[in-house]
């Protein structure tokens, strides 16, 4: 019988998560507010019943009463998150704080599936960043001065990364982490963040070649620090991240190519000097050649999102404990698994949706230093969410980086809270700017 | 705030960036897809893959089944809802369709997939979901065939060895016979006993495809093409005066049992299996691209099989000490290979030079007769080309009209071979090989059949393949 209700609710919640990409597309192609409006709320139904079949399932399966409480907790969270956001910022982008709701939804209901404890872990620190990051677009509103120190920006940054390559946890191989006070934490993930406001305030001043040659030094050195501590994925984030914004800053397409050419020479070199790239690259090549060892978590993440197919297994029917970090790196194939790859493909274009709706905003910023931290933000963005997918199905070598909002970790959590919070500021920045511009021409038309 | 908009370009370059990352998703995405349509079968089916077991809790496992419907494998149910597989031929198909227990083998693991996936209508799984009871697996239909392979084994008639047969034109395995064997029914109780160090017997080795043996003089039809194409002008000339042993500096060749041939042209040094004559024209041969040959005629390298298979060895260099040249040139010095490889090249001149890849699963179709799939024969390429398929036909013709496979002479049909008599260990009896196929003018079916410690191949291995060839046109 309850074999019977997963079986359909496999496809009800495919149909629900298809509909809110769908209404995602619609609201970034329509101009009309009111019709905005209403999609966003149809977008929050959808959400919210979404959340609720697939936690019945949770409870249904599990037969545990915790489920139930942590179910109702959450929804208080997303209707309050909702609810106020919208009545503190007035002019709000809602699709943003929607999609945000819908990411985080999802990755906590394959974090039930997966561990209820990390779940509920997980749970608690998305609500104390919820709350931390509230005040996040009133400060873009209002101190604009943070475009005046690159410096401390640039240094903090690189400093914070050269401590956790010297003295950093070490995981899977990688120095990711510090551990403070009985925390830890993934400077990497925040350093992100300072890093495109470090190139925004300096392309900001000048797009001279000096200010390139220094900028480039030190970005270089950034993504050197990273190489080194053996975290890859970052290293590329950042680099795609500054080239963008480099061609964005200057549109020369001298620096664009010098960019790339610099990148694949970069890539060859690390093959060739670090067994750890090769390692990757020889089990993203030919990974059934070694099945047992290096192959091992790319083919359980083959087998996952293979089984599963297009439609999934359904919640519990599946093994997606089977494939190592399937909570942080791996989320998706966890979720291609069991919700199906249709599934995963709609929560790909959300994500895809969210960084379109961030080159949107930048376009129409007209401060270059503003239009350069949404742009650089959006890169940063979608290049994690490529490189984790593409790892996930193969398209790419895997590179250990987490599906922001989705996958289990509180720095990534965090950090994906500021950068949202930054760019939902700007948005509000960009909105009363216009009314008041509008108020102003209504004035002196009046006159 | 600043208002000036230093690069009034950079929008479109956002534009840009935009529409690359909007085209790398949609490839990533396309990527998936294309890996889900092309790869989900075998990705399901790794035997890594643990996922499978999970369906046997919702799915009775379906019957094998053999190509005129005979059931070979399928799934009982006791009254308390024990699921026991059984197997009522016994040992007979034990390593083509192998076992379900204790991990997998055979068609039980290539199979695994479908037997596991159930396609009962919606209506009767809703039904069958309220009533608690498990949906049926779809049922396999195989390619082999229960007359053939019941000759095969009574031909082997207990003696240690392999016989298989398969359709030249299709890649059809239509038999598979491997001795000693097993009983898969009482696997529980035999394991232990089975897998002990102390057994010698191999039981659970399919011989026809993980068996290697040195191929005596059935590698001769790779020796005789390679002289061919070196020779393409003089090869008919060719003359040998064999007077029993062969001698080469401080070497020296042997016929089966010093036989004397006298003299002998390349077509009766082939049919006589002249040791002296092929060793002869070993010294001859380019070691390179001999090498290749054999490479291209898929030794040291993979087969296109799903089955569990040993890779065959061609060891000749152009470093080879000439003792290792007169070996190889009759099927000997470090020279291995599979029935089944045999039976592979056999199937490629029978079928002009091409080889088609063989295959055990026809079909699948669901508990209630539905088709869901449907294997059709593919080509593996050309081994060879016509002309040398049609020589090559013409020698093993000869083999059988005059030569050492007499026992497959005769007016029900016209068969084409070779025999081989493959020494292994001194002291010991040779393996006794022969690989061939009938009716030469248009071939049905290649047999190749291997006798452990048989003796001559034409005494022993070719009356097993004329039992089959009897069988099957009956």
């Amino acid at each position: 019988m309850v074999n019977v209700f997963i079986e359909l609710s496999r496809y009800l919640l495919i149909l629900l998560i298809a509909l809110y990409t769908g209404w995602n597309f619609y609201y970034l192609c329509s101009k009309n507010e009111d019709r905005r409006r209403r999609v966003v709320h149809l977008q929050n139904a959808a959400m919210f019943l979404l959340h609720f079949i697939a936690n019945l399932i949770l409870y249904l399966k599990s037969q545990d009463g915790r489920v139930v409480l942590f179910y109702l907790a959450q929804a208080v969270f997303f209707a309050a998150y909702l609810g106020l956001y919208g009545l503190f910022y007035r002019r709000l982008s809602r699709l943003l704080v929607s999609n945000m709701c819908l990411l985080l939804c999802v990755g906590l209901i394959m974090l039930t599936r997966l561990s209820f404890d990390h779940a509920v872990r997980q749970f608690m620190v998305i609500a104390a960043c919820a709350l931390a990051t509230w005040v996040i677009p009133f400060i873009i509103e209002y101190m604009w001065q943070l475009s005046r120190f690159p410096w401390i920006y640039g240094t903090v940054g690189l400093a914070l990364l050269i401590l956790v390559w010297l003295v950093g946890n070490s995981s899977s191989g990688a120095q990711l982490s510090l551990t403070f006070a009985g925390l830890s934490f993934q400077p990497s993930e925040f350093v992100k963040l300072s890093f495109v406001f470090f190139v925004a305030t300096m392309f900001y001043r000048s797009t001279g070649r000096r200010t390139v040659a220094v900028t480039t030094a030190v970005a270089a050195a950034h993504v050197l620090v990273l190489v080194l501590s053996k975290d890859l994925g970052s290293a590329l984030i950042y680099f795609v991240a500054y080239v963008a914004m480099l061609f964005a800053a200057t549109s020369r397409w001298l620096y664009l190519s010098a960019g790339l050419a610099g990148g694949c020479g970069a890539s060859v070199l690390a093959y060739a000097l670090f067994s750890h790239v090769r390692v990757r690259v020889a089990a993203w090549l030919d990974p059934w050649a070694d099945i047992d060892n290096r192959g091992y978590q790319i083919t359980q993440s083959l087998f996952a999102v293979g089984t599963g197919g297009w439609f999934g297994l359904g919640l519990y029917q599946g093994m997606p404990y089977r494939i190592p970090v399937v909570e942080k790196d791996f989320i998706l194939s966890a979720i291609s698994e069991e919700l199906g790859a249709v599934f995963a493909v709609c929560l790909l274009l959300i994500c895809l949706g969210c960084f379109l709706q961030f080159v949107l905003l930048a376009v129409r910023m007209e401060a270059m230093f503003y239009k350069l931290v949404a742009f650089g933000l959006g890169m940063v963005y979608i290049t994690q969410v490529f490189l984790t997918a593409g790892g996930a199905v193969r398209f790419i070598p895997s590179t250990g980086v987490t599906l922001p909002f989705v996958s289990y970790g509180g720095s990534s959590v965090f950090a994906t809270f500021i950068m949202f919070g930054v760019l939902q500021g700007l948005y509000i920045l960009k909105a009363n700017d216009e009314e008041e511009f509008a108020l102003e021409e209504a004035k002196e038309c009046g006159l | 705030m600043k208002r000036e908009r230093p690069n009034p370009k950079a929008n479109r370059s956002l534009v840009l960036f935009a529409c690359v990352v909007t085209g790398l998703f949609l490839c990533l995405i396309g990527y998936l897809g294309y890996f889900l349509q092309t790869q989900r079968e075998f990705v399901i089916n790794n035997s890594y893959n643990a996922r499978l077991d999970k369906f046997a809790e919702r799915v009775v496992r379906g019957e094998i089944r053999s190509r005129d419907g005979e059931v070979l494998a399928y799934t009982r149910t006791g009254e308390d809802g024990a699921e026991q597989r059984v197997y009522p031929y016994g040992d007979l198909f034990a390593h083509p369709v192998g076992y379900a227990d204790y991990g997998r083998s055979g068609l039980e693991a290539l199979s695994n997939f479908y037997l596991l996936s159930s396609h009962t209508s919606p209506a009767n799984q809703l039904l069958n979901e309220f009533s608690g009871s498990k949906n049926t697996g779809d049922n396999v239909t195989t390619t082999l065939d229960v007359g053939l392979q019941q000759a095969a084994d009574e031909a082997l008639g207990g003696r240690k060895g392999s016989v298989v047969a398969l359709d030249p034109r299709t890649g059809q395995i239509l038999a598979m016979v491997s001795r000693p064997s097993f009983d898969p029914n009482t696997l529980a109780e035999d394991w232990d006993s089975l897998i002990s160090g102390d057994n010698t017997e191999a039981q659970l080795l399919n011989r026809v495809s993980q068996g290697l043996y040195p191929p005596g003089s059935v590698f001769k039809l790779v020796t005789v093409l390679e002289y061919i194409r070196e020779y393409p002008d003089t090869w008919q000339d060719f003359v040998f005066d064999c007077d029993g042993v062969y001698e080469y500096g401080d070497y020296s060749i042997s016929c089966y049992h010093g036989n004397a041939h006298g003299q002998q042209t390349l077509p009766q040094a082939f049919a006589n299996s002249c040791n002296g004559a092929f060793a002869s024209i070993g010294l001859e041969l380019d070691a390179g691209t001999w090498r290749s040959l054999a490479g291209d005629l898929l030794f040291n390298g993979s087969l296109p099989l799903e089955i569990a298979y040993s890779k065959s060895s061609f060891s000749l260099s152009a470093e080879s000490s000439e003792w290792e040249v007169l070996q190889t040139a009759i099927g000997q010095g470090g020279t291995l290979m599979s029935p089944l490889h045999a039976a592979m090249l056999t199937a490629a001149i029978a079928n002009g030079g091409t080889l088609m890849t063989p295959y055990l699963i026809d079909y699948v179709e669901s508990a209630a007769g539905e088709e869901q799939r449907n294997f059709a024969p593919t080509v593996y390429g050309e081994l060879m080309s016509k002309q040398e398929a049609e020589i090559l036909t013409e020698l093993m013709r000869g083999v059988v009209a005059a030569g050492t496979g007499s026992a497959v002479r005769t007016d029900a049909y016209s068969a084409a071979g070779k025999t081989g008599s493959a020494e292994y260990q001194t002291g010991k009896e040779t393996h006794a090989w022969f690989t061939g196929f009938a009716p030469v003018e248009d071939p049905e079916i290649v047999v190749t059949a291997v006798v452990e410690e048989g003796g001559s191949g034409g005494h022993t291995a070719a009356p097993v393949a004329r039992a089959v060839f009897d069988a099957y046109f009956r």
